[in-house]
Order: structure tokens, then sequence, then C-alpha cells
């Protein structure tokens, strides 16, 4: 029974068992539904991805000549619905990015900008994740606010009504946090008292915020705010704007914490009270650093949802970037070019949520490495 | 701990305390810091309320609810009750909370069957399909819904117009003016055939109960289909056949600059249904997917081993426990959808907010104004929640 090729040594698999083709044997081929839907979806996802292609860069047109009645976009109404038109992005770019900010000094919010990623980087980073990262942050936020107010250094003072796009989103979504994240917690506590009246201060609070859609918040905030102030007190306009975002985020973050606290096991606040620890202390020792860690992944999807609500502001007319967008195509050259914008816009917004989702999800793997043994 | 712990030593109460009056007794502190508590929050809302009416007197600005007898003269393109700008300002609220409804009932409904159509997508072995419903999840999710609504909405005007129209479909017009379906007749042989159709409904579900009870009872299974069958679409048939079995099919045509007849779905609400299905959907997909993975492959095997189809494993084994994932979550991406309709303002349909919106424009009224669009809100979301958390406690794990 010996035969020469036996000794050769362990014969390769087939194939058709191994490598990519056995691969796309049980991945996109395993039956006659599978293949069918494969074919089909690859037909449709090419034929998507050529027109794409051909929109985008083949018959796209990426500047336009420009004379003394401003640019003339002759040329893209001509293309319109069959190539896409850049030259309003780069023409508008500026102004979608930083609004009527003064023009030479565009560099101020750019650096602001950066600073804020710089900032989140800093936070994301698991061995900074201690109480000084508190005052990073305060030094951080100062130094953004001196950048883009001005009037010290030698820079020009800029007052808040000429700030626009990007700075305003990233303002709006970091001090929103900043603020509404403590508001939560002591919500999320105040709801899991054992004194009724600060309980149901803390349930109508959740439930009265939850129950409504941020835009009326914002709307009250608008034109109600003014109304609640004592004659001469005036409050800007952004500022109300933050306040409604503080007041909202802080409800549904407090229903996130609420989740790690109530996840929290019961031994662990009753071994807190058998070591004589004041309700402060076994909040702040035990129970906090344990529940917050718990519930860090959806804390991260809630922090995207407000990312994005941030946008709502345009309802208000709040100079942000999805209203200076807007705004851009406003001027009777630029109608009509809406798609291209919001794809630019589009693209910033993704960006910055693909990167915290991506985050998320990455942290969760990490935080819940434990379970998987 | 459960209330019906059997454990005596659960059941015993700690012996009670008298009340000392002193510092380091812990109640008469929780006692003090609640009355700090409360008189704080009540004392910021007097002087809110203090600011508020003594601003309103200055301004002149009458309060109370009396504006909503006066005529509106606010025109509303689209509504589904009969409106003209000389009706009241509570009939012209009354036709935003239906349009809210329309938008909202008929957003969940998509959103459910593409979410789940997605979800189940995303777990499919094929490989390109799951890829392709991963990269719709995550782009859908990533980018503001206010942007898609006007994304959708640029993408409404810039289609052709009435005479360059996309025809699709016969009888599908698609163009700048919106959708353009064809609809059917309506006469009172359809109402009828509709009552007898919803009557049958409730028939069948009786007929089930009963059949499923007496299952219970002597251990055969009965079938309930064809009695179904016969109660919820031969029935209505029979009554429409019987009063004369009328069937007109009305086309819209193109008469001047603007089509006539047929259904018309506006630019605007069909922007923003699209923008809000497609949105929701993308999280739907999402509950979807966590709530089948959350069903052990155990469970699937164990009632193979009992001798199940794969039908009856699906409907009394899997779904079940699937669905005690996916309520919670459901519920509140429902609420979300029914919520987000208000960002309709930016776009112009007139919904509630927009409604509410021109009103207080319009009177000056703005507490009453967001007072009603809260209170509308609040409603609406405490319905469904309501309806959900009793779904959700029927379908619950009944445990000890």
């Amino acid at each position: 029974m010996s035969d020469a090729s036996i000794s050769t040594g362990p014969r390769k698999p087939p194939i058709t068992a191994v490598g990519p083709i056995a691969w796309a044997k049980t991945n996109l081929f395993s039956g006659w539904l599978s293949t069918a839907v494969t074919l089909a979806l690859g037909y449709l996802l090419i034929k998507a991805a050529l027109s794409f292609v051909d929109w985008a860069f083949i018959n796209a047109i990426w500047s336009v000549p420009s004379n003394a009645q401003g640019p003339q976009t002759q040329i893209c109404r001509d293309m319109q619905g069959s190539g896409a038109c850049w030259a309003v992005i780069g023409e508008k770019h500026r102004f979608m990015l930083f609004g009527t900010y003064p023009y030479e000094e565009h560099w101020r919010p750019a650096l602001a900008c950066v600073l804020f990623v710089v900032l989140y980087i800093i936070s994301a980073i698991r061995r900074f994740w201690r109480w000084e990262l508190a005052l990073v942050w305060i030094g951080m936020l100062t130094a953004i606010g001196m950048l883009m107010w001005g009037g010290i250094f030698g820079l020009s003072y800029v007052p808040q009504e000429r700030w626009g796009g990007l700075p305003i989103t990233l303002i709006l979504a970091t001090f929103g946090l900043a603020f509404a994240f403590p508001l939560s917690i002591l919500v999320a506590l105040g709801r899991r008292s054992s004194l009724p009246a600060i309980k149901v201060l803390c349930v109508l609070y959740v439930e009265l915020i939850r129950g409504v859609p941020l835009i009326s918040l914002l709307f009250m905030a608008s034109v109600m705010f003014p109304l609640f102030l004592p004659e001469g007190m005036n409050i800007d306009k952004l500022l109300r704007a933050q306040i409604a975002i503080i007041l909202f985020a802080g409800a549904y973050l407090a229903e996130v914490v609420r989740g790690g606290l109530q996840a929290l096991p019961k031994g662990q606040y009753e071994a807190a009270d058998a070591m004589g620890l004041s309700f402060w202390q076994k909040t702040g020792l035990i129970i906090l650093p344990q529940a917050l860690r718990m519930v860090i992944p959806p804390l991260v999807n809630t922090f995207i949802g407000f990312f994005k609500d941030t946008s709502l502001v345009l309802i208000i007319g709040i100079f942000d970037l999805l209203t200076a967008g807007k705004t851009a195509i406003v001027e009777p050259a630029w109608q009509g070019f809406g798609v291209e914008v919001y794809v630019f816009i589009g693209s910033i917004y993704l960006i910055f949520c693909y990167a915290m989702s991506k985050y998320s999800r990455g942290l969760e793997a990490e935080l819940n490495r434990h379970r998987h043994r | 701990m459960s209330e019906t712990t059997s454990d005596p030593r659960y059941k015993r109460r700690p012996p009670k305390r008298p009340l000392r009056l002193s510092w380091s007794d812990e109640r008469v502190r929780g006692i003090f810091w609640q009355i700090v508590v409360v008189a704080l929050v009540g004392s910021v809302i007097y002087w809110l309320w203090s600011n508020t009416s003594h601003n309103l007197a200055v301004r002149r600005i009458a309060t109370g609810f009396g504006f909503l007898d006066r005529e509106a003269g606010l025109p509303i393109a689209e509504s589904l009750i009969p409106y003209d700008p000389t009706n009241t300002y509570a009939r012209a609220l009354l036709v935003g909370v239906l349009n809210t409804l329309k938008v909202a009932v008929i957003g969940v409904v998509l959103a459910t069957i593409l979410g789940t159509a997605i979800g189940i997508a995303r777990l499919s072995k094929n490989f390109l399909l799951s890829r392709i419903a991963g990269a719709y999840i995550e782009i859908i999710r990533d980018l503001p819904l206010l942007l898609q609504l006007l994304f959708w909405y640029t993408v409404m005007q810039g289609l052709p117009g009435p005479r360059q129209a996309l025809r699709p479909m016969e009888g599908v017009v698609l163009s700048n003016r919106g959708l353009k379906l064809p609809a059917l007749v309506w006469e009172n042989a359809h109402t009828a055939a509709l009552v007898v159709f919803l009557l049958g409904i409730v028939a069948t579900w009786v007929y089930a109960r009963m059949a499923r009870a007496k299952q219970m009872a002597d251990g055969q299974p009965r079938k309930v289909w064809a009695t179904a069958l016969g109660l919820m679409l031969a029935l209505p048939i029979v009554v429409w056949w019987g009063l004369g079995a009328p069937w007109e099919i009305e086309y819209p045509v193109l008469r001047g600059f603007n089509f006539r007849g047929g259904m018309n779905i506006s630019p605007e609400y069909f922007a923003l249904l699209i923008g809000l299905v497609t949105y929701t959907a993308g999280f739907i997909a999402e509950v979807v997917r966590a709530g089948i993975m959350s069903v052990n492959h155990g469970q699937w095997e164990a009632a193979q081993a009992l001798g199940l189809r794969h039908g009856s494993v699906l409907r009394l084994i899997v779904m079940p426990q699937a669905l005690r994932v996916i309520i919670p979550p459901m519920t509140s991406n429902y609420l979300n959808l029914t919520k987000n309709s208000s960002l309709a303002v930016a776009i112009g349909y007139q919904d509630i907010v927009s409604i509410a919106n021109t009103t207080l424009n319009q009177t000056g009224q703005a507490i009453e104004g967001i007072a009603i669009i809260m209170a509308v809100y609040l409603t609406i979301s405490l319905s469904i929640s309501l309806f959900m958390n009793w779904y959700n406690a029927r379908i619950a794990l009944v445990e000890r």
C-alpha cells in the first residue's frame, strides 16, 4: 500500500476548502438564494459606485471663473445633475467653517478647533483618566475662550456675534457635555435617593425633559427665557441655547448614569455602609468609580447623539456649522448646489461621529474583556 | 431582593427607633436636606414666575388661552380635516397635531419594517449583504438628522418640474411638486368593507383565543387560519361585491403647471418621511440585531430537539425571547421618531411645532404657544410609553 506521494509529507487541503475561493463559496455563494443576492447587490453596488465616481470626480467642476459680478456659475448649472460643482466648496469653505469671523483672523477659530480635537484625544486616552484631567479641561477651555474673544496678548477683540461655523458646533457640544455630565450624576443620584422630595423633583425633571423634543426647549430658550429674567438683565442667545442643551443633555445622561448605579451589586453599597463611610465618601470612592466605568460605552453613544443634536440650533438661528452651510447657498450665484454643500458638511460630522463610535466600540471590547473568558 | 422571597430572614424588618431630634440621626438630616432643596427649587421657580408676570405686565401681553378662539388667518398647505385661514387658532393647532401624527404613525410603521429588514440583513451569512447593511447603519447614525432632512428636501427641490416629471411606473409621478400616486375613488362600499374587515380582525382574535383555550383543555391543536382568512378576507370581499363592487382608479394628470387627481404627497412631507424613516431604521436595525443575537443558540437546538418545525421555533421560542430584549429600546426609538418629527419646521412641513410657532409669532403668546407644543408631545410620548410598557409587561419574563 505504500505510495511514493505519501512520503512527501502532509498533503495540502484542496483549493476549494481554504483560501479565497473557499471564503467566497461560504460567504458569498453558499446557496442559490445567497448567490442571487450577491449577484444583484454586486451589480447595484458597482452601478452606484460608477455613477458616483462620474458625478463626484469625472464630471465634477472644481473651480469657476470669477469677474466683477462675482463667480460665474453657468458651467456648473449646465452640468447640474450629472456632475458635482465642488467650486462652491472651494469658494465658500472658509465661510462654512468659520462663519462671519474676520477673514484675516481665521487662524484663531482654526486653532481653537485644533485645541478642541487635542482635548478630545487627551480625554480619550485611558492613562490620563485622573482628576488632573479636569485642570487640563479648564486650561484648554480658557485658552480657547481667549483665542476666540481676543482682546489680550495683542489679539483684536471679536464679539461673539461674529463667531460661527465649526467652532460654534464644538463649543455647544463640549461645554454642553462638560456641564451636563456633573448635573446628570447629581440627578441620577437624586433619582435613586431614599428622600422622597428629592426623588420626586429628579423624576419630574428627567421625565418632563425627555418627553418633549429638543426644539421646544430651544424655542423656550429663544423666546421665553427673556421673559423669565428681571428687566435689564439680558443673556446672550448662544448662552441661552447652551443652557437649553445642558438641561436636555443632563436628563438623558442621568438615565444612562442611573443604569450604571442600578447595575452595581447591592453588596457594594452595603459594604461601604459597613465601613462607616459617609454618603459622599461612599458615593465618590466606591459607587461612582464602578458605576461610571460600566456605562462608558452608552455614555459615548449619548455624546455622539448630542454632538449631532447641536445642529438643531439652526432652527433658532444660531450660526453653527449646518446653519453656515445653509446660509452659504442662499447667495443667488450658488443657489441650487445644496447637495454638494451638505455632502461637505456631512463628511465633517461623519469624521467626528465615526471617530467617537469607533472609540466607543473599542472601549466596550476592552472593558468587557474580562467577561469573555 | 424580590418581594416574594420565601427566605424569612429577608422579611424581618429592622427594629423601629424613635426619632431623635439630633444632627446625628440620619432621618433628621434627610428631612433637613429635603426642606433645603425644596425651598431652593421653590424660590427659583417663584423668582422666575414673578419676573415673568412682571415682564408680561410691562409688555402688555395678555395671558391665557383666549386667543385660541380668534381667527387664525394662517394658510396651511396640507390638512387631514377641512381647514381654511378663516378658522380659529384652535382648529389650526388641531390640524398641526394631526399632521404630526400623520408623519409619526406612518413613519413608525415604515421604520419598523425597514429597520427589521436591515437588522436581519446585518446578521446574514452573505458577506456582501451584511457589510452593506453595516455601512448603512454606521453612516446613517453618524449624520445629524437635520442635515439629512435638509439634504432630502434639497434633492426633492432639484427634481424636474411637472412637465419633465419622472414616471418610474404607470400612474406614479415624481416631480418637484411631490409624489403623485393613483388613488381609489372612495365609496360607501369601501367603508363598509373596511368596517367588516376590522370586525373580522376582532372576531378572529376571539376565535383564536377560544381555539387556544380548547387546545389547552384537550391538547388537540386546531387550525385557525382557514376561519381567519374567511373572516378577514372573504367576508369584506363579499360585502364589497354585494354593494356593487365599485373599482375606479383615478390617475394624476398634468393640467397646466401642476397635476390634478390622484393622491398627492407633498415634497415637504415626502422629504420628512424619507429622512425620519431611513434615520430611525438605522437605530432599529441595531436594536433588532442585538435582540436576535441575545437568544442563545442552544434555544434553537433545544426546540428542534423537541420536534418543533422551523416556523414554530421562531414563533414560539426565539421571537418571544428576542422581543423581550427588543421592546424597551424599540419604544425609545418610536418616541425619538415622534419627537424628531418636530424638525419638520426646518423644511416647511406644517406640523404642530411649525403651526404653534407661527401662532406664537402672530399673537405674541410665547408661553402659551410653547406650553401647547410641550403638552402635545408629552401626551404623545406618555401614550406611546404607556402602551409599550403594557405590552412589555405582557411579554416580560415571569420570575418566581
